[in-house]
Parts: structure tokens; C-alpha cells; sequence
């Protein structure tokens, strides 16, 4: 009888299969220009774009999703959504775990942002975000690594002197250290990171994984993508 | 919200602030106001249901039950709650799926699990993929309950069973005297001058509950310490409303929440402790009885 009424309910939950499945977007929300969450509470950025985009051309109907950072890969593994689309670094070791699309940005650069421009980043205290490619990178330079959880935290970090430099795509730090009157300056060398961002997706999704990726071939010959990166990172970054 | 909110850039001190008070992100962190008060309100009496249950059946006369009710307590008190909150709500979650895998795609024949990933056919997606986001955010939160209730259940059982070993024997032998079985002598006497012993744990616990909310984000819930934050942290011109990092002017608005609801939950439990207190015998209801006097 209990089993009963519980299928019950989770029927009646689940009541309503569409026919036509809808593609969830994972993203994280907080990395702006790539994705974030806009004044109005949705969100927003470069991806956003290119993910309504390619939807499109994919005839797919996507509904965006947001996840913390920490939790982004096993969320996906686990169903709660079924693309990553979230300014993620295309590596070998997410590779094992993750079916990438093509890169939808070239590899771009990573940057050390700090208060002076002499700052020792391979010495001394340099903040990264959780998980990411750049935390990998500095915990092995030498430098002491202090990990955030969101990349505002990271640079708030060297706001206030906990780190002497903030280690990041270049990408996102641009705008911060414009618009920050000369508080921040570049320091140490710029270094190239993983093969540039793509989609993340379940390795068994490989149906999906091939409709994104034509999508990106065809936003790339079609020269929108490029488009799309000029209006969001300025005419000064990589395009295809 | 307002019509002259249209162009932030244009406004000016007040305006600019009323605007930017009212934006879709800012009443979204309302809302998760009533989202945390909704928790507490429906947490507490689930988790006082869980640990009331909990506690009889430690207290039963019957093996099997015993250990069942003392290896609940047991377990959820020796993990780690951001542990728990990691592993139980996925695994609750998959278990609900894989169910209705079952029921609604018999004849799936790829692997449900796939070394680390989980896929049950897209019929047996709870919720569905194409129901709106709202019905996420609704089944997120009822894991989130009943999670909730399962740890602070654990907690409050073990509270409630040392309050009902409190209440002085004779007054249960009392009343079995009068001839009251078993079952009259627990609702009759024994559990009505429980709670007096129970409140103190009670009330700890429910103040830890107040405080435990920000694990709701670890469920996908966007709570109120979320939105401090997300809120709070520096925002740049790619925003409509460009500023500096805020966030302490937003954790100390939560602050002052915290602080509220500590104050109102004290005063209330002091109100019930005295109620409580009256007629029985302990040195409370004792120093009541003398003042009446």
C-alpha cells in the first residue's frame, strides 16, 4: 500500500512528459563576462548568447540553469542538468570525466593581477578560484595558493591583502582592473592555459555532444561567434 | 519597478539607490527571506515528528525496534552534517529517479550507471526536463525538508529520549497504580511532563536549525546568504548597477535578521518554558507554586 501511494506521488509528480525534451544549461553565474547573473536575476553574459545561439541552430529547447562552482561536475554526472556551459577550460584531466565540445573561445590567457606591478607571484600569497585550471597552475609554480569559492571572492582577496596577487583568466580580470581607478596592475608574465572553453557533457550524451558541436562549426564559419566575442571581450582578444 | 529606473546610469544618491533596492535580483533575496522561514516552519514540527518516533522506538520494549531507533540517532549524529547534506541528498534523489525508471521504462536497456554517471531514461527525470524551473526549485527544497528533518530529527530524538527517562519514576508507578496499561501511562503522564526536560535541548536545537540554513545552497536552494553574496561582491559596468564590494553592508543586514530571530525565538521559549514549568515537580514549577502562594 505505501508503495503504492509513493509511485503514486512521484506519477503525479513527473506527470507531463513532453515529448519534446528540454536541454538544461548548467553555468556557474558568477564569472562576468562570461556568465553572470544580471539586475533583473537572470542570467546573462557571453555564454548566454552563444548558448541561445547554438540552441537555436540546434533546434533544441534550452532552460539555464545556475550551480556553484564546487558541485558543477558531479551536478551534471548526476542529471541535474545535461551541459556545462560555464567558461570551463577544455583539459586532458576533465577530458577522463567530461565529453567536450570543440572550444567555442580560443585558449586564452591566464593573468596575475595584483596592487603593484613588481609583485612576486612566484613567491609569494596568490589567490584562485576552486577546481580550476588556474589553481592547478599556481599550486605548482611555488606561490602559497589560497582557493575561494567564487572568482569575486578571489580578487576581493587581494582588495583587502589577504593575497598579493589574484591568478585568473585574463578575460575576467580585464574590466575589473580598468574600472578600478589604478588600484590593480598586471604582475609577472601572462601564461596560456588549457586548450580553450568548451561545453561540458556526460561522456554517454554523444548524440548531444555532436549537435553542439556542429552548431559551434557552424558559428564559426559563419563568423557570429567572432561577433559575439568582440561585443563581449573587446577587440583585443584571440578570435577564430 | 519604478519607470525611472530605465536608464541607471543617469540616477543620482536616493534614486539611484531605490532603484537598485528594487531590482529582480534584489526582490529574489526577499523572497529567499520567506524561502528560509518557510524551511523553519515546516523543518521544526517534521523534525520533532522524526525525533519523537526516533525515541519511542529507542524506548521499546522490542529488540529489533531498539536498535533501529538508537542506530538512526547514531548514525546521523556521528557524520558530519555538510557530509550528509552531500551524499544523502543525492542518493535520495537518484533513488527517487531510478523508482521511477522502473516503473515508467522497463524496457531501457543502457546502463543506469556509467562509472560516475547517473542516467535514467528521460521519462524518469523527477522533475522533468521540460517543466519549468519553479518545479525544480520546489523538489530541491523538499529534499532539502526532508534532509533537514532526518538530521535534526536524530538530534531531537536523542533530546527527547533523555527527557522521558527524566520524569521521576513515581510518578509513572502512580499511575500505574491507578490501573492505568502501558499506552495510558505514556500519554497520560509520562509525555505531557517530558517536554519541560526536553525544552532546553529543544530550543538549542532550534536555534542551530536557524543558523544551519545556508546549507540550503548546497541543495540548490538559493538562500539569503547566497544572495549577501552574490549581491554584495564587487560589481563591474557589464551590470546595471555598477559598485564596490558591499558585502558587508549585506551580511550585517543578515546579522541583524540572526539577531531578531534569536531575540523572538527567546522570548518565546521563555513563555513556553514557564507554562511548561507550572504543576510540575521541578524546582521551576516549585518556585512557581511558592510565588502563587
Amino acid at each position: 500500500m505505501k508503495k503504492l501511494i509513493l509511485t503514486t506521488a512521484l506519477l503525479a509528480l513527473t506527470a507531463g512528459a513532453a515529448s519534446a525534451q528540454t536541454i538544461r544549461l548548467g553555468t556557474e553565474g558568477a564569472y562576468p563576462p562570461y556568465n553572470f547573473i544580471n539586475d533583473a536575476g537572470e542570467v546573462d553574459g557571453f555564454e548566454r548568447e552563444v548558448g541561445d545561439k547554438l540552441c537555436e541552430l540546434a533546434a533544441l529547447t534550452c532552460e539555464w540553469v545556475t550551480t556553484d562552482w564546487d558541485g558543477i561536475i558531479p551536478n551534471l554526472q548526476s542529471g541535474n542538468y545535461d551541459v556545462i556551459i560555464a567558461g570551463m577550460n577544455i583539459t586532458a584531466e576533465r577530458a577522463e570525466v567530461l565529453a567536450f565540445t570543440q572550444n567555442y573561445i580560443p585558449p586564452a590567457t591566464s593573468a596575475y593581477m595584483a596592487l603593484s606591478a613588481d609583485t612576486d607571484v612566484m613567491g609569494g600569497v596568490v589567490s584562485a578560484q576552486t577546481g580550476t585550471v588556474q589553481s592547478a597552475h599556481v599550486a605548482a609554480s611555488g606561490a602559497t595558493l589560497v582557493e575561494f569559492a567564487t572568482p569575486d571572492e578571489t580578487v576581493a582577496a587581494v582588495r583587502n591583502g589577504e593575497a598579493d596577487a589574484v591568478f585568473a583568466d585574463k578575460d575576467y580580470l580585464v574590466p575589473i582592473l580598468e574600472q578600478s581607478g589604478g588600484q590593480f596592475a598586471w604582475a609577472g608574465e601572462e601564461v596560456q592555459i588549457g586548450d580553450g572553453v568548451g561545453m561540458g557533457l556526460r561522456k554517454s550524451d554523444t548524440e548531444l555532444r555532436d549537435k553542439f558541436d556542429a552548431a559551434i562549426a557552424t558559428m564559426k564559419a559563419d563568423g557570429s561567434l567572432n561577433t559575439l566575442i568582440v561585443k563581449w571581450f573587446g577587440d583585443k582578444v584571440a578570435t577564430y | 519597478m519604478f519607470s525611472s529606473c530605465v536608464d541607471p546610469s543617469s540616477l543620482q544618491g536616493l534614486n539611484w539607490l531605490s532603484c537598485y533596492l528594487t531590482t529582480g535580483k534584489h526582490i529574489d533575496f526577499y523572497w529567499s527571506f520567506l524561502t528560509v522561514l518557510t524551511l523553519l516552519v515546516v523543518t521544526a514540527p517534521t523534525a520533532l515528528a522524526f525525533g519523537f518516533g526516533g525515541a519511542m522506538l529507542a524506548r521499546s520494549p522490542h529488540l529489533p525496534l531498539r536498535i533501529l531507533g538508537k542506530g538512526y540517532t547514531a548514525m546521523v549524529r556521528g557524520i558530519p552534517d555538510i557530509v550528509f547534506f552531500l551524499f544523502f541528498v543525492i542518493a535520495l534523489d537518484q533513488s527517487i529517479e531510478w523508482l521511477v525508471h522502473q516503473v515508467r521504462c522497463p524496457d531501457w536497456t543502457d546502463p543506469i550507471r556509467n562509472g560516475l554517471e547517473f542516467r535514467v531514461c528521460p521519462q524518469a527525470k523527477v522533475p522533468q526536463n521540460s517543466s519549468p524551473q519553479v518545479w525544480h526549485s520546489i523538489y530541491g527544497f523538499v529534499l532539502a525538508v526532508i534532509t533537514f528533518a532526518l538530521v535534526f530529527g536524530a538530534f531531537a530524538a536523542n533530546v527527547l529520549y533523555g527527557a522521558m527517562q527524566a520524569v521521576p519514576r513515581a510518578q509513572l508507578e502512580t499511575a500505574e497504580a491507578y490501573g492505568m496499561n502501558h499506552g495510558q501511562v505514556f500519554r497520560r503522564v509520562l509525555v505531557p511532563q517530558m517536554w519541560v526536560y526536553a525544552l532546553p535541548g529543544l530550543s538549542n536545537l532550534w536555534m542551530i536549525l536557524i543558523k544551519a540554513t545556508p546549507l540550503l545552497f548546497l541543495l540548490g536552494v538559493q538562500d539569503i546568504v547566497y544572495w549577501a553574496r552574490e549581491l554584495g561582491g564587487a560589481k563591474t559596468a557589464v551590470y546595471a548597477f555598477p559598485h564596490p564590494d558591499w558585502r558587508l553592508y549585506y551580511f550585517l543586514a543578515l546579522l541583524v535578521f540572526y539577531l531578531a530571530m534569536t531575540k523572538f525565538s527567546e522570548v518565546v521559549l521563555t513563555r513556553v518554558q514557564n507554562r511548561l514549568s507550572h504543576g510540575q515537580a521541578t524546582a521551576a514549577g516549585e518556585a512557581q507554586r511558592k510565588a502563587a502562594t
